[in-house]
């Protein structure tokens, strides 16, 4: 689709299995039935009240929804714009991850599938995986890259209390790259009995466009709060992006909406000037990963590069398809924050609002920082995607605030 | 001079094809060329070099240690390049190249394809590239007169089934079962009730497919079963494993055992064109 094309119809309407030239289905033919099956499946949710209503109702009774809208007044005092802050961490399990698990969950259901398997970074996305499976009494294999079994213990003993084997991968980078790969050779072995659950707008179609509309509430709930609160639209909205699937789902019900900037914040690691990144879009080119054509780091051979950040959650060398494309025909913007960045965000944001964020959606903070500065007296809404729990060891160990007997937290 | 196409090659063994995989690089580069040479020499009747990749979501675990080893020691695609080209012009047997399909989209694919031409190659097996995906491929293809193999699997449609036929040229590839790459003590029934579907769609609309079949086999006795149905068989981990343990010897002596399941009971299908004199010199 040429920029023109994409321009004259509503930007919301837009659907897989192509972005633009970016999205498709790369997958190895043993798999391209079942991700038939989950397609024709996924188009008949879609439509059917049933689906739509028993969806909405989890939402509501099970995850929380709709989450808060906070005016974080403290920080904007501080920030000199006005910060909105759209509370994902609030959702059952502490992040924006479970309204897509329950919405997966239930068209798994009716594929008559009896297994789920995840990937998972940080853990968010696993944990939220086996509540689901918990809650609607199905197997449940979650695949960790070895490295984030370390860093994000506590989730991993969250997985094992819900019932769930967790698997450390030790392949590769031990990364959620390598989690994925082996997800989906799981997928490839066991795809009679087992749905892969995938946790962002990620890999092949109809994923990328399934895990978007399960994640709209976001947008939506975030677009009409604040214009109850502040009588118009925000001037920016501002996510993290690692997949980009908080992102996404928070963007989408603004991206007709010309005013106002979609600001993407993708983790620069030890910085952009550095080869320790995760900064698919800037610092990618178009490539294919987990079945999906994207921007993705890599070499010139088109072998992967190595992902780095501290959040585990952001720790991906690609991006969502929907996301490149929105770079390409520039109506959203990626711009890089750095571990330490985040991290000052992170305690500006604990401190003065009282709120210990993810270290993922302290990227997002960071960059509502950085434009606050710029843009003095602006609204800016942030999607805080998740709460930080799960990261108060790392934080610990960063600001130096452990005891020496804690340090092997 | 002009090559031995996989098809002619296959045809020529009566259709009772041993086809052997084996990625480059592994152990080193040298290796992995007199390896190369070695099994075609064993009875091999084509071969198939993997290319090295980071996220190689067919392959089982045995082929990824090994091709995640050869990353690390900083693989590139000279070197592919290099090695089909050093084995080609020690046999006649083609050289397939099994690429997930990232690497030639990087690289370029006609430029792949030139290149791959230049060194003597007979085509590319490309997993997780399906037909509908493929038209620059196919076109390269053609350009440069290269084998394309696209694999079918139990579960795909009768659709999906004549795109992979209408697709490949040299063969299609028949997976065994649903899985990774890997020895198994039973290569899955499934195999040759794909097989028999394969043939009958082919038939149906006056096409040729040959149809090997890969995943799972690593014995001379599931290399005569699968040989019973289809026009071939393939064989990776077991050959990874042999070359990882006791090196160009070990994976000599595998390949020739294994081609003892090539010997008897006759052609696979009984249209099938009586032996010809094999092009490659033992």
């Amino acid at each position: 689709m040429t920029e023109a094309q994409a321009q004259a119809q509503p930007l919301r309407e837009q659907h897989g299995p192509w972005f633009g030239e970016f999205g498709g289905v790369f997958m190895p033919e043993p798999l391209m039935a079942a991700i038939d099956e989950l397609t024709a499946c996924y188009e008949a949710c879609k439509v059917d009240p049933e689906f739509q209503a028993e969806f909405q109702r989890l939402s509501r009774e099970y995850t929380g929804r709709p989450s808060l809208l906070t005016d974080a007044t403290r920080l904007s005092a501080q920030a000199g714009a006005r910060i909105l802050l759209k509370r994902e961490d609030l959702n059952h399990t502490g992040s924006h991850k479970i309204n897509n698990v329950l919405g997966q969950a239930l068209v798994a259901q009716r594929l008559g599938k009896t297994r789920l398997i995840a990937e998972t970074g940080a853990g968010q996305h696993g944990v939220a995986t086996a509540t689901a499976a918990a809650l609607f009494g199905m197997e449940c294999v979650v695949y960790m890259g070895e490295v984030d079994t370390e860093r994000q213990a506590l989730n991993v003993a969250r997985m094992r209390l819900l019932g769930a084997t967790v698997v450390p991968v030790k392949t590769g980078s031990r990364t959620l790259k390598d989690a994925i790969n082996e997800g989906l050779r799981d997928w490839v072995a066991n795809v009679d009995s087992t749905h892969y659950l995938m946790g962002t707008v990620a890999g092949p179609h109809p994923f990328p466009e399934m895990v978007r509309d399960f994640h709209r509430a976001i947008g939506e709930e975030a677009r009409e709060q604040t214009i109850a609160l502040t009588g118009g639209l925000p001037d920016a909205v501002l996510a993290c992006v690692g997949g980009g699937s908080n992102a996404m789902g928070i963007f989408h019900a603004f991206l007709d909406d010309a005013d106002v900037r979609l600001i993407g914040l993708e983790a620069a690691g030890d910085g952009a000037d550095t080869e320790r990144h995760a900064l698919s879009i800037e610092r990618g080119a178009p490539g294919l990963l987990h079945g999906m054509r994207t921007y993705l780091l890599q070499d010139v051979d088109g072998q992967t590069l190595e992902s780095h950040s501290i959040s585990a959650g952001l720790d991906y060398p690609g991006v969502g398809p929907e996301h490149a494309w929105l770079h390409d025909i520039g109506r959203a913007e990626y711009q890089p924050v750095s571990d330490a960045e985040a991290m000052d965000a992170f305690l500006a944001l604990t401190r003065t609002e009282g709120i210990i964020p993810a270290i993922e959606s302290a990227h997002a903070i960071a960059g509502a920082l950085r434009l606050a500065k710029e843009r003095p007296g602006s609204t800016i809404l942030v999607s805080l995607s998740g709460r930080g729990d799960k990261d108060v060891a790392t934080a610990g160990r960063w600001f130096d605030l452990l005891d020496e007997g804690a340090q092997q937290l | 001079m002009s090559r031995i196409t996989t098809a002619e090659a296959i045809r020529a063994s009566g259709n009772r094809a041993l086809i052997g995989y084996l990625p480059v690089g592994f152990p080193d580069l040298d290796t992995s060329v007199e390896a190369a040479v070695a099994i075609a020499e064993a009875g091999c009747t084509a071969l198939e070099i993997g290319v090295p990749y980071s996220d190689p979501g067919l392959d089982g675990p045995v082929i990824q240690a090994a091709t995640q080893g050869v990353l690390d020691r900083g693989f590139t695609l000279d070197h592919l390049f290099e090695a089909v080209a050093r084995i080609t012009a020690r046999t006649e047997v083609p050289v397939l190249v099994m690429t997930y399909w990232n690497p030639v989209l990087r690289h370029g694919v006609d430029r792949f394809a030139e290149r791959l031409a230049a060194a003597g190659g007979a085509g590319l097996i490309t997993p997780d590239l399906t037909p509908e995906n493929a038209a620059e491929w196919l076109e390269a293809a053609e350009r440069h007169g290269l084998d394309r193999v696209f694999l079918a699997a139990p579960s795909s449609s009768d659709a999906r089934l004549d795109a992979a036929i209408d697709a490949s040229r040299g063969f299609v590839y028949t997976v065994s079962t649903m899985g990774t790459t890997g020895a198994r003590s039973d290569v899955d029934q499934a195999a040759r009730g794909l097989s028999e579907r394969i043939a009958a769609r082919a038939a149906a609309t006056g096409s040729e497919a040959l149809r090997c079949v890969g995943l799972g086999i690593s014995t001379p006795e599931q290399v005569r079963d699968v040989l019973t149905y289809a026009d071939g068989a393939i064989v990776g981990s077991a050959l990874v494993r042999a070359l990882g343990a006791g090196g160009v010897d070990a994976v000599r002596a595998l390949a020739a055992s294994l081609a003892t399941g090539t010997l008897d009971g006759g052609p696979a299908s009984p249209d099938a064109a009586p032996p010809a004199e094999k092009g490659a010199p033992a």
